[in-house]
């Protein structure tokens, strides 16, 4: 059967893929054109095309800047917290959760630690004001109550990336148990039996037991969270952001926003934003080219 | 599997340490929301003479009245429970008949759409050029612009297609004999069979348009178009209480702290009145490769 006669076959599947195929094209392929204004000194008013080409300009201003070591650096710092204090976090809930004998129990704390998973980054900064601000969060009102100076944690640099951690570790250290969950309910009961009967205590059975049944997904989320060393996502630290922070706060989607929203420096901005890019592409076929090496079956 | 040999000391030790520390976590998960809860209620007076109360003495609906007399607010509530069901109708339909279409091994190009689809989930140009996009097609400062550019997501539809490639073929075939096309038959056939994956994707869509603010922020300067993230962040962000809040002077605000917490409140009743079904769902584990989120 030749082409065009495989496509009449199939043309009403054609039709419904079509908003969707329409979509990528707009909004996913056509912004990729819009690359070619970081090697431009674009201007919205003569386009394109007329816009004068000014080849890695906007990079090298870019890798000059002070700016740019000092986003390298927090970007690299919340990451690097993130998978230190983090990351673990959902693996060591998911062990204790699955020794918890009543399963009613467990039901509860599942559905209590899931929640905050769905709530908005702006809803998530509003209740972190209220629990560290000044003048009316709780912890500082403990510390008045106690007879100490109400401190200004939101305004503290060495304390920034610090609080963010702890918002991302109360928001998904919960919803990232799931998957380990899921890969440990499909170990076999007899493996705990045989293995009490070796005399294993229940921190044994989770060694030899538990913990080599997930490791693979262990494996998996570890190269995926490598690949994405470079997004952090920008409400979160956006919404945290006060000037007393600045130094520390500059990620570089912030620093695209900032530039290129609201300075109107589209061109620059674009170079940023390309850059990061790429970077992240490079991190993640870099990690799961790295997993297949190591045996595991990669990500994508 | 607990009965046939007894715990042994260091075993009921650990399950005791195990049961409160979990239980320690949950609280610490609960308080924050607790409080907002509680402090939404409070007597504005009491409040302010307290600044901190874990349990009002005087219970009080002050600002609860404030906001639902609130046209701004009321205004952006409104924005984003449009949003939400539009977007999410909007959403299902696309991202189920693309999915679908994809998930039919015959179909011509279907490798090569994959591997686009993949690719835009590895890169991403970046927000001025889809700034750009969006400017270009005239749908700042419009509903559009929040819709359009979160129609679908390379994950979803690779999730999506995972589900659908578990329908085996014979159906569909049962379907063609019927005198169905692919149309007719992805609608009476295969969509009413998916019903609960649908249910699940549509209730993550719900939450993902209700929870929207960087699209916001980034593309309606219109604060009547504001969806209800973007003036709650205006809200708490302003110490005065309420920068947009301006419309019903007649009535006196309560004290900015009672307000903001009542709006935090109403902004997350919808995601706690909807999170039972989702949490239904991906107990069922249709959700469980979506953790990426």
């Amino acid at each position: 059967m030749n082409m065009m006669s495989q496509i009449r076959r199939d043309r009403y599947l054609y039709l419904l893929a079509l908003p969707g195929i329409l979509f990528f094209l707009l909004f996913k392929y056509l912004p990729m054109f819009g690359i070619v204004i970081a090697f431009q000194n674009y201007s919205p008013f003569l386009g394109f095309f007329q816009s004068e080409w000014v080849g890695f300009d906007h990079f090298i201003r870019l890798f000059n800047g002070d700016q740019f070591w000092i986003m390298f650096r927090n970007t690299l710092a919340i990451s690097l917290l993130n998978l230190i204090f983090f990351f673990p976090m959902p693996i060591i809930l998911s062990l204790m959760l699955n020794e918890l004998r009543s399963n009613k129990y467990k039901r509860i704390i599942q559905t209590i630690i899931y929640l905050p998973h769905f709530l908005s980054w702006v809803i998530i900064v509003g209740l972190t004001f209220l629990m560290i601000s000044v003048s009316q969060g709780v912890i500082n009102e403990i510390i008045e109550m106690m007879g100490y100076e109400k401190y200004p944690f939101l305004n503290d640099p060495k304390l920034f990336w610090i609080i963010l951690t702890v918002q991302t570790m109360w928001k998904d250290a919960g919803w990232g148990t799931i998957i380990f969950l899921a890969a440990m309910a499909s170990v076999d009961p007899q493996q705990y039996e045989a293995a009490k009967i070796d005399g294993a205590n229940r921190l044994r059975q989770m060694w030899h037991v538990t913990l080599p049944a997930i490791r693979n997904v262990i494996t998996i989320l570890l190269i995926l969270q490598l690949g994405n060393m470079l997004d952090i996502g920008f409400e979160q630290v956006f919404l945290m952001y006060n000037g007393a922070v600045s130094g520390v706060a500059e990620i570089f989607d912030t620093y695209v926003y900032r530039t290129g929203i609201q300075q109107g420096q589209f061109s620059y901005s674009t170079a940023v934003g390309i850059f990061k890019s790429t970077v992240g592409l490079v991190l993640v076929v870099g990690a799961n080219y790295l997993s297949k090496k190591l045996g595991d079956e990669g990500v994508y | 599997m607990s009965t046939k040999i007894k715990d042994s000391q260091g075993d009921r030790i650990f399950n005791v340490v195990n049961i409160i520390v979990l239980g320690v976590v949950g609280l610490c998960t609960l308080f924050p929301i607790y409080y907002v809860v509680v402090v939404s209620f409070t007597d504005p007076i009491e409040f302010l003479r307290k600044n901190l109360v874990l349990l009002p003495e005087k219970w009080s609906l002050e600002a609860y009245e404030y906001l639902l007399n609130n046209k701004s607010f009321m205004r952006s509530v409104g924005n984003s429970a449009t949003l939400a069901l539009i977007g999410t109708a909007l959403s299902l339909v696309v991202t189920s008949a693309f999915a679908y279409a994809l998930s039919r091994k015959r179909l011509l190009g279907r490798r090569i759409m994959l591997f686009l689809i993949l690719f835009t989930i590895l890169f991403n140009p970046g927000i001025i050029p889809n700034y750009m996009v969006v400017s270009e097609l005239n749908l700042l400062d419009t509903i559009w612009a929040l819709i359009l550019p979160a129609l679908t997501s390379g994950w979803f539809i690779i999730l999506m297609k995972g589900f659908f490639d578990s329908i085996p073929d014979a159906l569909e075939e049962a379907a063609k004999i019927d005198g169905c096309n692919d149309i007719t038959t992805w609608v009476r056939i295969i969509l009413p069979l998916s019903l609960p994956a649908l249910a699940a994707f549509g209730l993550f869509y719900a939450v993902m348009y209700w929870n929207t603010y960087f699209n916001a922020l980034l593309y309606l300067n219109d604060y009547t178009k504001w969806p209800i993230q973007l003036l709650l962040q205006n809200i708490i962000s302003d110490s005065a209480g309420g920068a947009m809040m301006d419309d019903n002077l007649n009535i006196p605000p309560p004290p900015s702290e009672v307000l903001k917490m009542a709006s935090v409140v109403v902004a997350i009743t919808p995601i706690v009145i909807v999170y039972p079904f989702i949490q239904r769902h991906f107990a069922q584990g249709v959700m469980i490769g979506s953790v990426k989120g």
